[in-house]
């Protein structure tokens, strides 16, 4: 078959079929990976509040609302209850201040506002240095740990910002900046009533005015 | 055509012996900051450097030897030279199998990756002293704490830590700084050479005298750093420290009269010298006021050394007899 | 040429890291290890044998004037399909490299080879040219993934070596990168004419 001429009209078809069979294919590979994609991304994030919280019997995806941070930011928290009674909530906490974007950690916290466990979704901190801030700030040695803390003592703060939490070595922005995310997560958790112990069945935004409860 | 000049891009190679004339003159410049250095830092400091020479001899030796196949040339000098000044740049704790890493990365990859002494474009030294830094952040950012009533204090890992002038800067926290005389004569933590102002100005003064180096890049990159952070320092006192502590503090003045001055990688003319050395300066200062980098100097340095080739085409020094 | 010795020529003669020097930035941007490193190397492999059949199926079909836009969007749909589809089955691959897999479209090599290989030649050839170079890029990338790997961490493909501690962190970042793939081309070049 001889080559077709670059003519107006060959050209205009040529495109153009090559277009809608691309785009045919496009809508087809969507469709069929939607699903997936969206379960992968709802299972993930549901391993990551199960590993932060208590056990727990109800949906904390779907009894999901809205608090104000004492900054003025709002952060999802995911509340865990057991039996109708709340055991704790897991708070979707961020911070800019971090070396280099976002970081995204999860923090799960138990009825009493004891912290107790988290998972970092999200960070672009340096290998090696940063980057080790899943595992430094679970491990049990000298200060390191922030598993336990009750931050209704006060903010957690790196030692040398004269608080009690050993900073990662060489990483002390990285540091900070977690422990600005996990300070906010439970400015959003205490700012509800999730330290009253009220449970709070509402599945919609459920945004309050934090006040006097707000430990800041 | 046949009467055609053949000017070859810099660095040009000088002959042998004043190649080996001029490193040694640079070395015997440095013992100053090398007493100050054994004075402050004691054992520490020998091991460093020692392992640091030893290690870079070695490396030259080996690659010259076996991978580029001809006659070593380790009597110019230059090896040595890089292995002080590459232990001046660390502190004075860190384990020799660091300190090796370093020497491989400033001989291999700084020095002979180009083609041996006279073809690199960066410094050999700080090629090193930046290997480490992004590789070992941690260990290469804990200096001991100067133990200055402890006459040539013994230990060497072990020694207590902690922060240096810079990242008290770094951190914000001026009122912590120490007094500017502690500063001159080196009572402060740092890399091992560092420390003293006093001693490194006493060899920039020897090397003016022998005619080492001309006073261009070092006067330059002092005057840039202490006029913009001076300038800084007017606008707001309470965030941006002093002048005189920021001319005082970190590498400063070991990068601005011994690792900016480096023959091949600074640029030929005395005009070019002079825009290399503001360069310095204020990249210098541009690291260590909005950085994250506590210190800028080594990065400043190797930066400008990238730029020395443009700096030298447009910048050429004078014919004779030119106009 | 037969079509072995085109594949061949992909991976060793006219391998696309070592030797064309094409598609440096998922070069020295995926290879933090050797398991990025394959896999981004497997995903450009595979888009590069689908266009190159595409491509030379359609070559005469479509007029010269237009082929570049043409190329691109069969190119980009196959690299979307790639995208969705990992994002769809391997999540954890996809967020190590998610951010490296629409800039298949633009990897010189792939729109390379469309233009110069297959544009003129028949479906057989081109589909053992893509799965040639594909190879080659995949090797390369391994090869340079592997070698940061155990520098920076003492890992190879997860597998620890030595003790984290002694890895140089530098080889894990950027410079790295750029320092690891001049030594590598160095000596694969040394070793290709010797």
């Amino acid at each position: 078959m001889a080559k077709l001429q670059s003519t107006l009209l060959n050209m205009f078809l040529s495109l153009t079929i090559i277009c809608i069979v691309a785009g045919a294919i496009l809508a087809g590979v969507n469709m069929y990976t939607t699903g997936p994609i969206a379960t992968s991304k709802a299972a993930a994030l549901e391993k990551a509040i199960k590993d932060v919280t208590p056990e727990f019997d109800n949906k904390p995806t779907e009894d999901v609302y809205m608090a104000v941070t004492g900054d003025g930011d709002s952060l999802k928290i995911y509340p865990a209850t057991k039996d109708g009674k709340l055991v704790g909530a897991a708070v979707e906490s961020n911070t800019k201040k971090g070396f280099s974007g976002e970081i995204k950690v999860i923090v799960g916290f138990d009825a009493d506002g004891k912290l107790l466990n988290y998972s970092v979704l999200q960070h672009a901190e340096t290998p090696g240095l940063g980057a080790k801030m899943q595992d430094w700030f679970s491990t049990d040695k000298n200060k390191q740990s922030v598993l336990g803390r009750k931050l209704a003592d006060g903010e957690l703060k790196v030692t040398k910002d004269g608080g009690d939490v050993d900073a990662i070595t060489a990483a002390t922005i990285t540091s900070r900046a977690f422990l600005n995310a996990v300070n906010r997560a439970y400015s959003a958790f205490s700012g509800t009533d999730g330290l009253t112990g009220a449970t709070s069945k509402s599945s919609t935004a459920n945004t309050r005015e934090e006040g006097g409860k707000n430990n800041e | 055509m046949e009467n055609k000049l053949i000017v070859s891009p810099s660095p040009h190679i000088h002959g042998g012996d004043s190649i080996s004339k001029n490193m040694y003159g640079v070395l015997i410049a440095l013992v100053p900051a090398f007493l100050v250095s054994l004075y402050f830092f004691g054992l520490g400091a020998l091991i460093v450097t020692v392992a640091s020479v030893f290690f870079c001899v070695l490396f030259e030796y080996l690659i010259q030897k076996f991978l580029m196949k001809k006659e070593p040339t380790l009597y110019d000098g230059s090896a040595i030279l890089t292995g002080v000044l590459l232990a001046f740049n660390l502190p004075s704790n860190l384990p020799i199998w660091i300190i090796a890493i370093g020497a491989l990365a400033a001989i291999g990859i700084g020095k002979m990756s180009f083609g041996g002494l006279g073809n690199n474009i960066f410094n050999p030294a700080l090629t090193g002293r930046i290997f480490l830094l992004i590789s070992f952040p941690a260990q290469m950012t804990t200096w001991p704490i100067v133990d200055a009533l402890n006459a040539f204090p013994m230990t060497y890992t072990d020694a207590t830590t902690g922060a240096t002038v810079l990242s008290l800067m770094n951190e914000g926290a001026l009122d912590k700084l120490p007094a500017v005389s502690d500063m001159l004569v080196g009572n402060m933590g740092g890399s091992l050479g560092e420390v003293s102002a006093l001693a490194l100005i006493l060899g920039l003064f020897y090397m003016l005298w022998k005619k080492i180096i001309t006073w261009h890049i070092p006067v330059s990159v002092l005057a840039t750093v202490f006029v913009f952070t001076g300038i800084m320092h007017l606008i707001n006192p309470a965030q941006y420290a002093d002048p005189f502590v920021h001319l005082l503090s970190g590498g400063l003045m070991l990068g601005a009269i011994f690792m900016a001055t480096d023959y091949v990688t600074s640029p030929m003319s005395k005009s070019g010298m002079l825009v290399y050395g503001v360069g310095i300066g204020i990249l210098t200062t541009v690291i260590r006021l909005f950085g994250s980098y506590p210190e800028g100097m080594s990065f400043a340095i190797f930066i400008m050394n990238g730029v020395t080739p443009l700096i030298n085409s447009y910048m050429k020094p004078k014919h004779f007899g030119g106009k | 040429m037969s079509n072995l010795k085109i594949l061949m020529n992909g991976i060793i003669n006219e391998n696309p890291t070592f030797v064309l020097l094409l598609g440096m930035c998922p070069t020295l941007g995926t290879t933090s290890s050797a398991l990025n490193g394959m896999s981004m190397g497997l995903a450009t492999m595979f888009v590069l044998l689908c266009s190159n059949i595409v491509i030379s199926a359609l070559k005469n079909l479509i007029p010269d004037m237009v082929r570049i836009p043409a190329y691109i969007v069969v190119i980009a749909t196959f690299v979307t399909v790639v995208q969705m589809c990992m994002e769809a089955f391997v999540p954890v691959l996809y967020a190590s490299l998610g951010l490296f897999i629409p800039l298949i479209v633009v990897n010189c090599i792939v729109l390379g080879r469309a233009e110069a290989f297959a544009a003129k030649n028949g479906i057989i050839p081109s589909a053992f040219d893509g799965i040639g170079m594909g190879l080659g890029f995949t090797l390369a990338l391994t090869l340079l993934g592997a070698a940061r790997e155990l520098l920076g961490t003492g890992k190879l493909f997860g597998l620890t070596l030595m003790p984290e501690q002694y890895g140089s962190l530098i080889f894990v970042l950027a410079p790295g990168a750029f320092i690891a793939l001049g030594y590598l081309v160095a000596i694969v070049n040394k070793l290709r004419k010797a």
